[in-house]
């Protein structure tokens, strides 16, 4: 076995290339950031399972391959017709279209917006306000412990850009949509979004991965969101690329006093999938949801680490993560709760609920509290098991087929989470989509 | 309509029934007696087709039909509904979709035009009214949240929508107020006719003061010890079941 780490290598060659392309831009302040990530990124080398964090995750698999960084945008592996399928019907939103992740001026369509509110691309905001942007662009996901953001952080280019100043209701969802389309070589995307919004505000975002054509692709994406004091945010994030597709997405979600944010991850696709939440409720009063969805065949890989840090007083966090699990794949739920010796009052629950539809499916499932407060309220329950033999026998004693049966309860099970999205067209998608993906109580084959 | 011959049936290895013999007609109401243990909630199982009873010895006719052969959904589908002891809490399903899917599923068996939202709603209001069971029920999920009486009108209340031949009641009663009891009662009874039977297994004797039974049969360590009519269950709540005991294991002497 040679010495050094051939994967970091190649991303690192990668890079060098890239930077003599780049003349007078590699001076500025955010490549400055990059060549710190990169250098990070080298130091860590991709985790393995020795890697407390990523213990029930073996990513050898995207170690391994020699993913190209797509560099530039390219939108000829897109049709119309596929796009017309990432668009939710009845979704009148405003969207952003990334390709390989790349801003698509192409398919991207924002509506008349409030005075000073920005929907734009992250390359387009740094020419405009390159130091702006930078206050928060790699300020809060750091990358100093995670390879993967490090990495992401390393060809930080594009992503999405939303910043709304105090006082803005936006009535319309925005809908962030990541597409993958396949070119014949291997490929990874860095998508990187910021989402800043002032006091008092009220947004909606929705975030959904696609894949075309893909045979193998890294999906690495990081996003930030700064929810300011008594802001309301609803961060719905659905993943149905290909079971080519690895994906790695990042959140980190800073929240003022009196903010409320919800979030809703529901994956569908892809080989591997990792989901890293990181909440912080840095103001009093603050209050998160984090809600999950999962569901799984084949030998797909869905791992979901979540951690929520209470820094301040009387805070509330809800968790609230399911599995529904087939063939051979494997589910891991983390989640974290860190209650600092201030924040007293707190209140925090975290529910895991698996079901598993058959011999050689998995769930990892791991709380993990660190509570350093007396006055708390903290409460955590997992639960794995198979569909409940009574109800199943309660619907068939009224004529209803086992495997309808079975369907019902599982379909039952799983919707649970997406009747919380709040976005109204999505979940209706989100109803059908589910309703594809498992049938007679199985969950169907990725086509 | 049911022709139970010599049934034994076990769960885990533990005989519970122990050669149950018992024929219903068309028509008829039979009340199945007997105290904790002795057998009858083995027995409304094994009609409903419940898996964890493994049937030893014995057959179970119905219509004709070998009835132990059918899985549960053809039974329902064939017209046996069992009103359930403790009703199931389903969440995330409400009760209209639950109760048109199997509505739907028992009409297509029986080569019925399966109902549409409309026809079906219109069908539900009626039957509604019997168990005085409020509309806003039928979006809630089947079971979730409701107290006992509500869980038990429910059952009355899928009856009265499925419409069965046979129905069987397993303790119904249990968990019951009086009100409650009556209202349950009443739907059953409106339920009635010529063509259909009913099995009620009860502990206690005071719903058979509503529903009135045409033949009473007391369970005893898995076995029919007596049978009789109506009159029966009233020696039963006066005596108690002491004295069948003694009449099975010290039978009358006749020379």
């Amino acid at each position: 076995m040679t010495t050094g780490k051939p994967s970091t290598d190649w991303y690192r060659s990668r890079f060098e290339t890239w930077e003599k392309t780049l003349n007078g831009s590699s001076a500025t302040a955010l490549h400055s950031i990059r060549r710190a990530a990169l250098a990070r990124f080298d130091e860590l080398g991709f985790p393995t399972t020795r890697h407390e964090e990523w213990r029930f995750t073996n990513t050898a698999p995207i170690a391994s391959a020699a993913f190209l960084p797509v560099l530039s945008y390219d939108g000829s592996g897109v049709s119309r017709a596929d796009m017309e399928s990432f668009l939710f019907a009845g979704l009148k939103a405003s969207h952003l279209v990334f390709i390989n992740g790349h801003f698509s001026r192409e398919w991207s369509s924002v509506s008349r917006l409030p005075r000073g509110v920005r929907v734009e691309s992250i390359a387009t905001a740094l020419t405009q306000d390159h130091d702006g942007v930078l206050k928060h662009l790699t300020r809060h996901a750091r990358f100093d412990d995670n390879a993967f953001t490090a990495l992401n952080t390393a060809f930080v280019q594009d992503g999405a850009f939303v910043s709304l100043p105090d006082n803005t209701e936006l009535d319309e969802p925005l809908h962030l949509v990541f597409i993958a389309a396949g070119n014949g070589t291997p490929f990874v995307q860095s998508p990187r979004n910021l989402v800043i919004t002032g006091k008092n505000c009220r947004l909606s975002i929705v975030e959904t991965f696609h894949s075309v054509r893909v045979a193998t692709c890294l999906t690495n994406v990081v996003s930030e969101v700064v929810a300011g004091e008594n802001s309301v945010i609803e961060h719905d994030k659905l993943q149905i690329e290909s079971a080519g597709a690895y994906h790695i997405g990042t959140a980190h979600i800073s929240q003022g006093a009196g903010s409320n944010v919800v979030s809703n991850a529901i994956t569908f696709g892809g080989a591997i999938v990792r989901n890293t939440m990181n909440v912080v409720l840095e103001g009093e009063g603050a209050e998160c949801t984090l809600n999950g969805l999962s569901v799984g065949g084949g030998k797909q890989l869905i791992d979901n680490h979540t951690t929520i840090d209470h820094a301040k007083p009387r805070c509330s966090s809800h968790e609230l993560y399911k599995s529904v699990l087939d063939g051979a794949s494997r589910g891991v739920f983390n989640g974290k709760i860190i209650v600092r010796k201030d924040a007293q009052k707190t209140d925090a629950k975290q529910t895991n609920r698996t079901l598993l539809l058959s011999d050689d499916a998995t769930i990892d499932t791991k709380p993990q509290l660190e509570i350093f407060a007396d006055d708390v309220k903290c409460t955590h329950g997992a639960t794995v098991g198979q569909l409940e033999e009574e109800q199943v026998f309660y619907l068939r004693s009224r004529g209803i087929p086992l495997d309808t049966a079975r369907d019902i309860l599982t379909f039952a099970f799983a919707s649970d989470v997406v009747n919380r999205v709040h976005v109204q067209p999505l979940q209706e998608q989100l109803d059908a989509l589910l309703h594809a993906r498992l049938r007679q109580g199985r969950v169907a084959e990725e086509g | 309509m049911l022709e139970i011959k010599n049934l034994h049936a076990s769960v885990n290895g533990n005989e519970i029934l122990n050669g149950v013999n018992l024929t219903v007609k068309a028509g008829e109401i039979h009340a199945i007696m007997g105290p904790n243990g002795s057998g009858k909630s083995t027995l409304a199982g094994v009609l409903a087709g419940r898996e964890v009873y493994a049937v030893t010895q014995g057959d179970v006719l119905y219509r004709g039909k070998n009835l132990l052969e059918m899985a549960p959904e053809e039974r329902a589908r064939e017209g046996i509904f069992l009103a359930f002891q403790y009703p199931v809490e389903i969440p995330g399903v409400t009760n209209t979709y639950f109760l048109k899917a199997a509505l739907n599923s028992i009409r297509k068996h029986r080569g019925l035009e399966e109902y549409d939202a409309v026809e079906f709603l219109a069908l539900v209001k009626e039957k509604l009214k019997l168990v005085d069971i409020d509309q806003s029920l039928l979006n809630r999920p089947v079971n979730e949240g409701f107290s006992g009486g509500e869980k038990k009108r429910n059952e009355i209340f899928q009856m009265a929508v499925l419409d069965p031949a046979l129905a069987i009641l397993d303790e119904t009663d249990s968990g019951l107020d009086i009100d409650a009891l009556r209202i349950v009662a009443d739907g059953v009874n409106r339920l009635r006719s010529k063509e259909n039977a009913i099995i009620v297994v009860t502990h206690y004797q005071r719903l058979l003061n509503y529903i009135v039974p045409d033949f009473v049969h007391v369970l005893l360590d898995g076995r029919i010890a007596k049978s009789g009519g109506k009159e029966l269950a009233l020696a039963l709540e006066e005596k108690g079941y002491d004295w069948i005991k003694d009449e099975v294991e010290n039978p009358p002497v006749h020379f």
